[in-house]
């Protein structure tokens, strides 16, 4: 697969010109060879799945972080961010998808924080600021109160200061990190009526998304990437939905969709949790799902599509606005995380360090934490030889490289941390286990050990819901597959169904086009697809692929 | 992935760190000892009033108070928490002491335990704000810091309470045990509920989910730990201990001074620190802490048999705590 690309000796060179570049972190190679070319006046799409190394790449290009090879040329002439702040003088503005702004501060205080119109050298001039900020709101057509604090605004408002932010030091070019995440259609709109505006012959564009409806409204011109590498570049006015969609996810398919070998067929039995109608304020509509005994359900979906809210929502760890979860068939009221532990739901965090590990304790407590006050004590006193037991037992058991059991976690790898938190829900003995990205930053021998653990579990009649970014990992697993998009379920897929262009169909559905989302049907075969924009056999991304 | 290559993937330096696991839980103690040996053999050296079975006594009697308040928040600090009431909680409770035996008539055996449980009683409400209400630990103790010391105000009339009348009061704090052996009933009774708070943290379940707590909170609430009981039941147990200190003071001077209690907590505060227990929660011990106290007993008598003017102390003390916490942190950077 070729793509458009120029050649170094272009007379005319490229706006912005990223040249094989390469960042490796131990273990993990982020970026190989990357490259991509952003002509004078165009808007280019980057586009690919989660881990594919968009983030990296905005990371280089802002300065936060330096490539180990490659240049990047803007006009022709090398440059090299050495920081947030140097970028943005060299020209390069970068709107993330996580907002840098002061809640408690104005609009206009944020506009110009940092930069400050001063008087007498120590004192903002306020007036001056008030100022600047209205011509700035003006000039870009923002419905913004430069007075209002912006805690007092909607998310997408954030996003329009945001954007305003960036586009007041006259960037030449502009990267936008899913700039629609959080907004409606009318705000897409806005968006895009601002990108268009700031568009002139000696700016240029990168919009990162998701979102294909959008990019082909806006964009010139794709970019895909898969695995830290440039895969190919396509103008929108000549490819389809469906060619980029399998050029990012063309990666092995043959391998990876393919069951895995040690995959025996499990035989799912009852209805263990069903959850139905889960909202939250933020993000959920509606989820709803059925869970099967010794059933192993894949959560696929792309960033902030709400995978991570349902459990939490689901476990208690955040409120939900509506919803009932029933546990084998019994109405369960689960107001906190300890009272689903009691129902036998157990919940572990994409997040080990934040929301796993007690990283200065040693590898014993942290297996025995969930389970200490029901397996390991007498009155309230902790049996500590059972304990200790019962750890070294996990830690044989799951193959967790460490010396000791008095090791603290922190000096542990990530897949055996990740051993270390799974041991502890395995020690509660859950009916239902849910785990969240639970090989992210694990190495692959680690990985295929967790898999297997997994699966086990699943064989031995625990119910088990995978929450994974990786579509090879979900489709390993899973006997069905969830798919998100948007805070609402967009399809549930049995596994002979799920490929990774079934997913990623379903995962870049706007949920607000296909109508209500569907009830799960109880029989785990049963297959529910909501209305793709165009009706896709699963052969037909096969025969697509090399 | 088998188990031979168990120990093979470790790395070297790691390894160092994880076979001195259970000793090094201990150096933190040690350290601290060895200080206290270190500030005590100079005392020794530069005073010969220091080294006396009779000043040995009068140290200990002069930490009973302190340690006994100390022993307390230990277990509130180690939750991640902090309480700032223990200081006028303790005269409160001393008041109360006061009311129960003097002005009712209460016998000792119902007046004393009433104490405490008064104490208790506090440790709730700081428990139930900080967790039902969500308000910083910080603020919510601040608060009951000013409630508990105008209520031993108002409570009291302004006025010292005298056990004078309460026969057998005084014997809690001053009296011995065996008798004939100068050895003060309070340090007896410190050292017992030391055993206890230190078995508490330790071997239970509430203790470990108390260091659970301090280290990562959100993890443990997602590990199925009920993190509000146990926050709740870290701060009654810091207020039974403020009642106890409550009856040691007041048996000690004969009387409830409904004003003494502000600048306990922080005496307290810094026996705990000097103690090695970290004030971000999830690290510490009630040894540390009681040598903690003991460091600065030892340092306001022995400053003081110098013939150090009493203004001096504190600046010494709070350059102690300085190069204890210091030292503490230099070598925990060094471990990485």
């Amino acid at each position: 697969m070729g793509g458009t690309t120029h050649s170094s000796t272009d007379p005319f060179p490229p706006l912005l010109d990223v040249s094989d570049v390469t960042r490796s972190f131990p273990g993990v190679r982020a970026l190989s060879g990357m490259r991509l070319d952003l002509r004078h006046g165009e808007v280019l799409a980057l586009v690919g799945e989660n881990g594919a190394g968009k983030s990296t790449l905005m990371r280089l290009l802002s300065g936060v972080d330096q490539p180990d090879t490659g240049r990047f040329l803007l006009d022709g002439r090398e440059i090299r961010p050495s920081g947030p702040g140097h970028a943005r003088s060299l020209g390069i503005g970068i709107i993330h998808q996580e907002f840098s702004l002061v809640p408690d501060l104005t609009v206009a205080q944020n506009l110009f924080l940092g930069r400050e119109p001063r008087r007498w050298r120590w004192f903002v001039d306020r007036r001056a600021l008030d100022r600047r900020a209205a011509e700035l709101v003006a000039e870009l057509g923002l419905p913004l109160d430069p007075d209002a604090p912006v805690a007092t605004l909607s998310v997408a408002h954030q996003q329009l200061v945001e954007i305003a932010r960036a586009l007041s030091h006259r960037p030449r070019v502009l990267i936008m990190d899913e700039p629609t995440a959080a907004l409606d259609a009318d705000e897409v709109e806005t968006l895009h009526a601002l990108i268009r505006r700031f568009q002139g012959p000696n700016t240029g564009v990168i919009y990162i998304s998701h979102r294909m409806d959008e990019i082909r409204r806006v964009a010139d011109r794709i970019t895909v990437i898969r695995d830290g590498r440039y895969v190919a570049t396509r103008a929108v006015s000549t490819t389809s939905t469906d060619e980029v969609v399998s050029l990012m996810v063309g990666r092995a398919v043959a391998t990876s969709t393919a069951p895995a070998p040690t995959r025996v067929a499990r035989r799912p039995g009852p209805v263990v949790l069903s959850v139905r109608g889960l909202s939250t304020r933020g993000l959920l509509r509606d989820v709803s799902f059925d869970l099967h005994e010794g059933e192993i359900l894949g959560f696929a979906g792309l960033m902030g599509a709400g995978r991570t809210e349902t459990a939490r929502a689901l476990v208690g760890a955040d409120p939900s606005t509506g919803g009932t979860v029933e546990v084998r068939g019994r109405p369960a009221r689960i107001r906190n995380p300890a009272e689903a532990a009691a129902l036998g739901v157990g919940y572990l965090s994409e997040d080990r360090k934040r929301y796993g590990l007690l990283l200065d304790h040693d590898v014993g407590t942290n297996i025995t934490l969930a389970a200490l006050a029901s397996r390991f004590a007498t009155a309230g006193v902790v049996r500590r030889r059972a304990a200790r037991t019962a750890a070294q037992g996990y830690v044989r058991a799951l193959g967790v490289r460490t010396p000791s059991l008095d090791r603290p976690v922190r000096n542990l790898s990530g897949g055996n941390q990740q051993k270390v938190v799974l041991a502890r829900w395995l020690a509660r003995d859950c009916d239902v286990l849910i785990v969240d990205e639970p090989t992210r930053g694990v190495d692959v021998g680690a990985k295929e050990e967790i898999h297997q653990l997994l699966e086990g579990l699943a064989n031995d009649g625990t119910s088990v819901i995978v929450i994974s970014s990786e579509l090879p990992e979900v489709l390993r697993l899973s006997d069905r597959v969830v798919v998100m998009s948007e805070g609402r379920v967009t399809g549930i897929l049995p596994a002979a169904e799920a490929s990774q262009e079934a997913i990623m169909r379903y995962a870049t559905l706007r949920p607000e086009n296909t109508g209500t989302p569907p009830p799960d049907r109880d029989a785990p075969g049963d297959q529910y697809r909501a209305g793709a924009p165009e009706p896709t056999a699963p052969e037909h991304g096969r025969e697509a692929r090399p | 992935m088998t188990a031979t290559d168990t120990t093979d993937t470790v790395d070297h330096p790691a390894r160092r760190g994880g076979l001195a696991g259970a000793a090094r839980a201990r150096l933190q103690q040690l350290l601290a000892l060895a200080s206290l040996l270190v500030i005590g053999a100079f005392f020794s050296v530069a005073s010969p009033f220091f080294l006396t079975y009779g000043n040995f006594t009068a140290i200990l009697f002069s930490t009973v108070v302190i340690g006994t308040l100390a022993v307390g928040t230990t277990l509130v600090i180690v939750s991640g928490g902090i309480d700032l009431s223990l200081g006028t909680g303790m005269a409160l409770c001393a008041v109360v002491a006061g009311v129960l035996m003097v002005d009712l008539g209460l016998p000792l055996a119902v007046g004393v335990p009433a104490a405490i449980l008064f104490g208790g009683l506090i440790g709730l409400v700081n428990g139930l704000n900080v967790t039902l209400l969500g308000i910083p630990p910080f603020i919510a103790t601040l608060a009951m810091m000013l409630v508990a010391g105008g209520l031993a105000l108002v409570l009291s009339n302004s006025a010292p309470i005298y056990f004078t009348d309460v026969p057998g009061y005084l014997d809690i704090s001053t009296g011995n045990l065996v008798p004939g052996v100068d050895f003060p009933n309070a340090v007896l009774i410190l050292l017992v509920a030391a055993v206890v708070a230190g078995l508490v943290l330790s071997r239970t379940v509430l203790g470990r989910h108390t260091y659970s707590v301090g280290s990562n909170e959100a993890a443990t609430a997602l590990s199925g730990v009920d993190v509000r009981r146990v926050k709740i039941a870290v701060y009654v147990l810091a207020g039974l201990f403020t009642g106890l200190a409550g009856i040691l003071i007041s048996a000690r001077l004969g009387s409830a001074q409904p004003a003494t209690g502000m600048g306990y907590e922080l005496q307290a505060i810094a026996a705990v620190v000097i103690g090695g227990t970290s004030l971000s929660g999830g690290r510490g011990s009630v040894v540390g802490t009681l040598i903690g106290a003991l460091i600065i007993s030892v340092l306001n008598n022995g400053l003081q048999i110098m013939s150090i003017p009493q203004e001096w102390q504190n600046v010494i003390l709070g350059c102690v705590i300085l190069v204890a916490v210091y030292a503490d942190m230099l070598r925990r950077r060094r471990r990485g």
